[in-house]
């Protein structure tokens, strides 16, 4: 409620969201490939976040008219897939299959090392904003287990011992 | 007819015998030097698609997405002529199933493979235009297919007019971002259609009124695959790939991780026994363990066991043995490894990637990793065993609104048929009976 008032009061000075040229002719490239705007829903969510890090609520506002759809909606949409970020995420996302082909290769004691080096738990960020924490579910590297993503980049088999050289070229 | 590939001069790999990791995928030259489009050149030429239809039905391809249905009858149901309209081909590439890595293989390393065989079935069912519904990590795929496509669009393979005749079929790669339930055909076309994949009523099915209400097919990548080879070679070729004994057609991209001592993909006849993969390809089980239980093909497939090693991964003799092919992935567990613990694992990733949408599901399946969690701890109660035996048929077939429930089921319930003393090891001590009030089991949300 507070935080709402806030917000309302603050709104004259507060700059205006607005999705840049690029951000704004990407989603428009991608609606045209389907016989509906919305259909490029997740692929628009994708543009705002390659560009932003992650999708704030007023990109939401912003994007869903270029869809035909309304924010609550579009909403619907960002809240449900786990790729998209609704929150400010580090300069690098590491993602750690949590399947059961990394079960049974120890991916548990690898979790434990990233958080211990790190200092943070799942969905959280490292102080410097270089490292954000996630689970992720099977990433269809199972003859590579246990495995993680850091950004778009597939690691492993990885051991605890592993995970500085892992981390180092990500700064 | 018969077709000699260089890297696999007995034929008997089709799907994978252009692949060589080391080198990399064939681009749209090298995939046409291997005769690659020859049979996409030939249904257009030869085969009408009522015809190559009944060629598919005939061979007996089964999808090897998990389900097994056979492709021939669930292209049946498309309607055919003129008048049919706009309809719409999808490949499921949603590859998310716990323990399966075999599609992958197929996208990064032959995506021409792919885009030929879409375009056989984009043929076959007269559709106008299709999508490769892939998962968001599969970065590295995405990207070899969007060349794959753009090199097949400038030949004529697919776009307009393909290969000069009036037929038109537009091919794109649409990514996803994240969640195993976009893997089920009716949650894939909501999120293809741009809403929360969340799973629909059927009927209608898909091939009567599917993505953006019009007529849609939805095969697995490895089915789609099987396509090509078929034409090129006949039926009675591709029923002779499969190993001696098994009703089966064709050949089968199998896999074994977890304990495995070399996990990886291979393709073997379909009906390699299981023992074959762990034992030859896979080099048995890693540090001199014994095996103990093995998922014959995902997370959502019961467990079978050691004694079961003999039996041909066909998916007849895997359901006759209580458990179902899946996608063909075996999953193995070593003898010093705790079931309790993979199986809370498991549903702890269905809980996770339940969709929400119906309450035995999203409610359900915590409330066994709840249970499981306490059991794991050996801080069980008395009747926690009995309450997930009751589980499993709450959230069993017919319970929910789609399959994802049940699935989740099938190891929980093998688990506790073959492993029930690990189970009762989990109950702590001085658990005693005590009355539960209504509603009082009822779990917070894991986490």
């Amino acid at each position: 409620m507070s935080e709402s008032i806030v917000r309302f009061v603050d709104a004259g000075d507060a700059p205006v969201f607005v999705l840049s040229d690029e951000e704004r002719a990407e989603i428009l490239h991608e609606v045209a490939h389907y016989p509906d705007p919305r259909a490029a829903s997740i692929e628009a969510l994708k543009i705002i976040q390659k560009h932003r890090g992650w999708v704030s609520d007023d990109a939401i506002v912003v994007a869903a008219p270029l869809l035909g759809i309304s924010a609550a909606e579009l909403e619907g949409v960002a809240t449900f897939y786990s790729l998209i970020f609704r929150r400010p995420v580090g300069r690098h996302v590491i993602k750690v299959c949590d399947s059961i082909s990394c079960h049974l290769t120890g991916y548990e004691a690898l979790r434990d090392a990233l958080i211990e080096r790190l200092g943070i738990g799942y969905g959280q960020t490292t102080h410097d904003g270089r490292f954000t924490l996630l689970p992720i579910c099977c990433l269809g590297a199972c003859d590579r287990g246990a495995c993680l993503l850091i950004d778009d980049d597939l690691h492993g088999p990885l051991t605890p011992e592993q995970v500085a050289d892992a981390l180092e070229p990500y700064r | 007819m018969s077709v000699r590939g260089a890297r696999d001069p007995e034929y008997r790999r089709p799907l994978t015998r252009l692949i060589d990791r080391a080198v990399g995928p064939l681009d749209r030259a090298g995939y046409e030097a291997e005769n690659g489009y020859g049979a996409l050149r030939d249904v257009i030429a030869r085969l009408e698609p009522p015809a190559l239809q009944a060629l598919i039905k005939d061979s007996n391809l089964r999808g090897r997405g998990g389900a097994g249905f056979p492709t021939g009858v669930k292209w049946g149901l498309i309607p055919l002529g003129p008048d049919a309209g706009t309809k719409y081909l999808i490949c499921n590439a949603d590859e998310m199933e716990p323990g399966t890595f075999k599609d992958r293989l197929l996208m990064e390393q032959a995506p021409h493979q792919l885009i030929e065989a879409m375009a056989i079935a984009g043929w076959a069912l007269q559709a106008t235009s299709g999508y490769i519904f892939l998962r968001g990590e599969y970065v590295v795929a995405a990207e070899r297919l969007n060349r794959a496509i753009g090199e097949a669009r400038a030949a004529g393979y697919v776009g307009k007019n393909v290969l000069g005749s009036p037929w038109s079929f537009e091919l794109r790669v649409h990514t996803g971002a994240g969640r195993y339930i976009c893997g089920e055909e009716t949650a894939l076309i909501n999120s293809l259609e741009g809403r929360r994949a969340n799973p629909r009523a059927k009927p209608p099915f898909p091939q009567i009124a599917g993505a953006w209400g019009r007529p849609t097919i939805v095969n697995n990548v490895e089915t789609l695959c099987n396509l090509p080879h078929i034409v090129l070679n006949g039926v009675d070729w591709y029923k002779g790939l499969r190993a001696p004994g098994s009703n089966d057609s064709g050949t089968k991209l199998y896999g074994c991780s977890g304990r495995a001592a070399k996990p990886g993909c291979w393709e073997l006849p379909i009906g390699t026994t299981a023992r074959e993969i762990l034992e030859v390809h896979a080099g048995g089980m890693k540090d001199g363990r014994k095996l103990k239980a093995w998922l014959p093909g995902g997370g959502s497939t019961d467990f079978l066991l050691p004694q079961h090693l003999d039996l041909a991964m066909d998916y007849e003799t895997i359901q006759k043995a209580g458990s179902r092919l899946g996608t063909g992935m075996m999953t193995v567990v070593a003898d010093d490894q705790s079931i309790v613990s993979a199986v809370r694992n498991l549903e702890e990733f269905f809980a996770r990637e339940s969709c929400g949408l119906c309450t035995p599901c999203r409610d359900g399946l915590p409330w066994s990793v709840k249970l499981l969690r306490a059991l794991e701890r050996g801080e069980g109660r008395h009747d926690d065993i009995e309450l997930l035996g009751k589980l499993t048929r709450w959230l069993g077939p017919g319970m929910t609104f789609c399959l994802h429930a049940p699935g989740a089921m099938e190891p929980l319930q093998s688990a506790l048929k073959h492993f029930r003393a690990e189970f009762e090891a989990g109950v702590a001590p001085q658990a005693q009976p005590q009355p539960r009030a209504v509603g009082a089991g009822l779990p917070a949300m894991q986490r």
